[in-house]
């Protein structure tokens, strides 16, 4: 964990509630796809964690959604802004994990972090399979950011305005993936069924409200296969098998 | 001038008087690696009980104005766990005297905790959080009745051979009576105060913020109130106060310990910002020097 401050060098609407923030300066403390950073707002006392889309020396970029007054805050931000941000939280996912074929499921806001892996993925010359989930046509970004990131990019929507009508489950059964791997983030029933929907292993990124963010408040402690485990710190990615639904 | 900021809690000298509360530094473990621990006074580590608990579901956290409301429920490893495993490797970290945070659900737990604890050398001051419920008194906090803090103090006070402040919980009617009554029952200090019991609804759903409904309002909004029961103890009481709540500046501390305490914990505000003891300690000089304070030990309670 390190504390930096960030320069916002710009902050745009992807869509109506999904904001990409791109940030300059020390971002040596982040090293992995998945990990997270929490950003100290003017007024709001607990930090806000915000999942890592991507990042390279000195860069970093966020993609997030409005839901409440911290994120509210964030989209209001103007290039030039100062943030105070604590860097290089949680664990991220595990790359090398995948030997050939990887399937990444995003839903939603869940969609970011996947984002980074699929470039490590890419650059470790495995094959992606990208799987996106929507509410509906008007919600969809980075599509084709994945796509040229080099991922087969599959989009759901579940009102059928785009893609495949119906879940990221509908979508991979429909698509015959033949992966050996998956990773996962987005809303908890979705992950549960895309868990239950495959025998293959993988690993999923699970969201839980944070105190912290490093460890010491034990505000996001989950129950899992093995034992008490901190969202923030031993997470916020977990084994399919560790999780308890 | 190099500014004195050692101060004595009966018998146990601090270099400074600032100590992370416990619940808000862990076991030392993930914060030495945030900065050198040995720059703080004392640790007062994670709240310990007899068993190993996981505490509430979550949701566990609610943000609130200048304030967080927490309804972690005591997550630990239990007594033994903390012996075997947290001490020893808290005593690589840090160097200094530990403050030992017990709770339990009934006396004999209590002290059963407290007498294993009194034995560890690296431990020298056993702070007794009575807010949790009494088990076998429908529930009800030892912390909330004279009557019922005092047995505890009593209880704690047979087994242990260790200087025994009582953490005092906020949620009543008149805390000097509690404190009086610890202080009758042997009790060697106090801290005061705990959380405020505080609840949070999420409007859009309806329902309560966290899952346990309620939790224990701590951080900035809380100083004024904890300042307040400080002072009143202080003016009731001949023990050596701890004062916590809302403290989040060097000059927190000064007032604090004009109020009469004669160390200070920092809680919420860790969890905010990592660096907030390190930062409060390194600002402590700067600040004695504006208000012509050479040893800070001389300001304790000097608001009569």
């Amino acid at each position: 964990m390190k504390r930096v401050i960030l320069e916002i060098e710009s902050n745009r609407a992807l869509t109506p509630l999904v904001y990409e923030m791109r940030l300059t300066g020390d971002t040596s403390e982040i090293t992995r796809a998945g990990s997270f950073v929490e950003i100290s707002l003017d007024g709001l006392f607990l930090r806000r964690p915000i999942s890592v889309c991507d990042f390279d020396e000195g860069r970093l970029t966020l993609v997030y959604k409005v839901v409440g007054k911290g994120t509210e805050q964030m989209a209001a931000l103007k290039a030039g802004t100062r943030l105070d941000v604590l860097t290089g939280l949680g664990n991220g996912f595990d790359s090398a994990q995948c030997s050939q074929h990887a399937l990444l499921v995003g839903g939603g806001v869940g969609v970011p972090p996947l984002y980074r892996l699929t470039r490590d993925l890419v650059a470790q010359g495995k094959r992606v399979s990208v799987v996106l989930g929507f509410n509906t046509q008007q919600e969809i970004f980075y599509a084709e950011e994945f796509e040229r990131a080099g991922a087969n990019v599959i989009i759901a929507t579940a009102d059928g305005s785009t893609g495949i009508k119906g879940f990221v489950t509908d979508a991979i059964r429909e698509s015959d993936i033949d992966f050996d791997y998956f990773y996962s983030c987005g809303p908890l029933p979705m992950l549960k069924a895309l868990c239950e929907a495959t025998d293959r292993p993988g690993e999923v990124s699970l969201e839980e409200r944070m105190g912290c963010g490093f460890g010491i408040c034990m505000g996001c402690s989950i129950q899992t296969a093995s034992g008490a485990k901190r969202v923030c710190k031993e997470g916020p990615v977990f084994k399919k098998e560790d999780v308890i639904w | 001038m190099v500014k004195n900021l050692s101060v004595n809690l009966c018998g146990v000298q601090l270099d400074n008087p600032v100590i992370p509360a416990s619940g808000t530094f862990g076991f030392g473990e993930e914060m030495a690696k945030v900065y050198d621990l040995d720059v703080l006074g004392s640790i007062s580590i994670k709240g310990t009980t007899r068993d190993a608990r996981f505490g509430n579901p979550t949701p566990r956290i609610a943000e609130c104005s200048s304030g967080m409301i927490n309804a972690v429920g005591l997550q630990n490893p239990g007594i033994d766990a903390v012996i075997a495993h947290e001490l020893p490797q808290l005593r690589k970290v840090f160097h200094k005297p530990i403050i030992a945070n017990i709770s339990g659900f009934s006396i004999e737990e209590y002290q059963e905790c407290c007498a294993k604890i009194d034995g560890q050398e690296q431990v020298e001051i056993i702070e007794v959080n009575v807010s949790c419920p009494n088990v076998h008194n429908g529930g009800m906090a030892f912390g909330t009745q004279p009557e019922s803090a005092a047995a505890v103090t009593r209880a704690v006070k047979e087994v242990t051979t260790k200087p025994v402040f009582i953490k005092l919980s906020p949620n009543v009617t008149d805390i000097v009576s509690i404190a009086r009554a610890c202080e009758e029952a042997g009790a060697d200090g106090v801290t005061l105060i705990n959380t405020m019991l505080g609840m949070r609804i999420d409007i859009a759903r309806r329902r309560p913020v966290i899952a346990n409904k309620m939790g224990g309002f701590s951080g900035r909004a809380i100083f004024p109130v904890a300042v307040r029961m400080v002072y009143q103890v202080a003016q009731a009481c001949h023990i050596p106060i701890i004062g916590c709540g809302g403290v989040a500046s060097a000059e927190d501390v000064v007032e604090m310990m004009m109020a009469g305490a004669s160390a200070v914990q920092v809680g919420a505000e860790n969890l905010r910002n990592p660096f907030a003891c390190k930062e409060i300690i390194e600002q402590l000089p700067d600040v004695m020097e504006r208000l012509g304070i050479e040893r800070l030990s001389d300001i304790i309670g000097a608001v009569k």
